[in-house]
């Protein structure tokens, strides 16, 4: 499968259960379904980031460190906006990122190379 | 009286078997290798100053048999144009009538040796499919090896395999001759009106292919080959052969260890099976279905020799997606750890 879709679908999958599990915390149970859709949604800009980054990079190490960076950053741009959550935000965001950045490399199949004489 | 040394008998023997290479470009440096039909000496390329492997001929021979079956070895070399085949350089004769060829000299070990130095199955399995690749080109030019074993390859300082003694290879079809033909008309341009005897190449593929005659090695020879039945054979025999090295491959016991024995296992053993069995018709029917299923092995997936158990399936799914599964595993673990503690 192409780089970019492992990465829209994991990140989309991996946002939305993300975003479910809000439902543990009753204080942001209200907004359950808003939630849901922003951390799928982040999820999917981190999948198409990490997944352009794999098609460019064809490093599982660089594809690792690449994911950690994009999910933190999001995942700390999501607790910013919501002036709090900080921890239980950011560390299962970045660990979401450091998944995709994994699979995106590992399981990803590079795209076929441009040819030269045109 | 007085005896002479086993050690000069040897020497004095090494000297009047040394063939006499004057006339030639070729300097004799030492003798490598004795084989069924003749002798493989390193020999030195003085126009071209590179050491070549050069096979001759034991005795010269009159009744030109043996000449035809070695040019025979050297235009189906010639044909063979692959990093896995030693390639052909040079045919001719010597003053004393003997047919001889050149050909790359390979510095390395026989499969044999080097199997022993090799610690991992994996690396075993991925020279393994070197091998394949190298015979599945033969065969797609309508050559049959038909003596394939470990003794018969070589690997080199670099990690290259190369298939080697050609002797007993056997040209099925005209296949491959269109892309060769340039390739053999220089060869035959070259022999031709030294060999009159073995200029035609059908009469030569006779004479190695006689009816009832068994050539090959056994334990790696099919059942068809062994017995004798020479126009029955085809691809499946040297798939036959090839399953006996992928069982050598596994069994061969790592050198000066004593941890590991055997890398045998169910899957590996029933894909051996399935290339060695008895009836051509229930091996692999060809070689690259036979290295699909090595290749599909070497990466964890299903293989359609051995049909699993679902633990066994289970286990060769986490084998192989194993860091996927642990950083879901860690990230169900953080997430759960979160909503204990955090829960508010």
């Amino acid at each position: 499968m192409n780089k970019i879709l492992i990465g829209v679908l994991l990140g989309a999958v991996l946002g939305a259960v993300d975003g479910m599990t809000s439902w543990f915390t009753p204080a942001v149970r209200a907004q359950l379904v808003g939630i849901i859709i922003g951390s799928t949604v982040k999820g999917i800009i981190a999948g198409v980031a990490i997944g352009f980054f794999a098609r460019k990079v064809n490093s599982l190490a660089l594809g690792i460190v690449f994911g950690l960076a994009v999910g933190f950053v999001l995942a700390f741009l999501v607790a910013y906006l919501q002036h709090g959550y900080y921890f239980q935000i950011i560390l299962p965001g970045s660990l979401v990122g450091l998944i995709v950045g994994y699979a995106t490399q590992r399981y990803g199949v590079r795209a076929p190379a441009m040819s030269a004489a045109r | 009286m007085t005896f002479l040394s086993d050690k000069a008998l040897q020497r004095l023997r090494a000297l009047t078997e040394a063939p006499d290479l004057s006339g030639t470009r070729y300097r004799l440096l030492e003798r490598v290798a004795r084989g069924g039909m003749g002798v493989v000496y390193a020999a030195q390329d003085v126009k071209l100053a590179r050491r070549v492997a050069l096979k001759i001929l034991d005795h010269p021979d009159h009744s030109g048999d043996l000449s035809g079956r070695l040019i025979r070895e050297a235009r189906v070399l010639a044909r063979l144009e692959h990093p896995g085949i030693v390639p052909v350089h040079d045919v001719g004769t010597l003053t004393d009538e003997r047919v001889f060829y050149t050909m790359k000299f390979v510095e390395g070990l026989s499969l044999d040796d080097y199997a022993k130095r090799m610690e991992s199955l994996p690396d075993r399995l991925r020279l393994f499919l070197q091998i394949c690749d190298a015979v599945a080109f033969a065969h797609a030019r309508g050559v049959l090896h038909r003596d394939l074993k470990p003794a018969n390859i070589m690997v080199g300082s670099f990690g290259e395999v190369l298939v080697m003694d050609w002797g007993l290879a056997k040209v099925l079809s005209d296949a491959g001759r269109d892309h060769a033909q340039n390739r053999n008309a220089i060869v035959s341009q070259a022999i031709d009106g030294e060999f009159s005897a073995s200029d035609n190449r059908e009469d030569v593929a006779h004479v190695a292919t006689n009816h009832g005659t068994v050539m090959g090695t056994p334990g790696y020879m099919s059942p068809e080959q062994a017995g004798g039945n020479v126009e029955a054979l085809d691809a499946r025999s040297d798939i036959f052969s090839l399953g006996a090295i992928l069982k050598f491959l596994a069994e061969a016991p790592v050198e000066n260890s004593v941890t590991k024995s055997s890398w045998m296992n169910k899957p590996l053993a029933a894909i051996s099976a399935k290339a060695m069995a008895a009836h051509r018709e229930d091996r692999y029917q060809n070689v690259s279905d036979f290295s699909a299923e090595v290749s599909n092995y070497l990466d964890g997936r299903p293989i359609k020799a051995y049909r699993e158990s679902f633990l066994e399936r289970s286990g060769r799914f986490y084998r192989r997606h194993n860091i996927a599964i642990l950083l879901i595993a860690v990230y169900l673990l953080v997430r759960a750890i979160l909503i204990l503690f955090f829960r508010r």
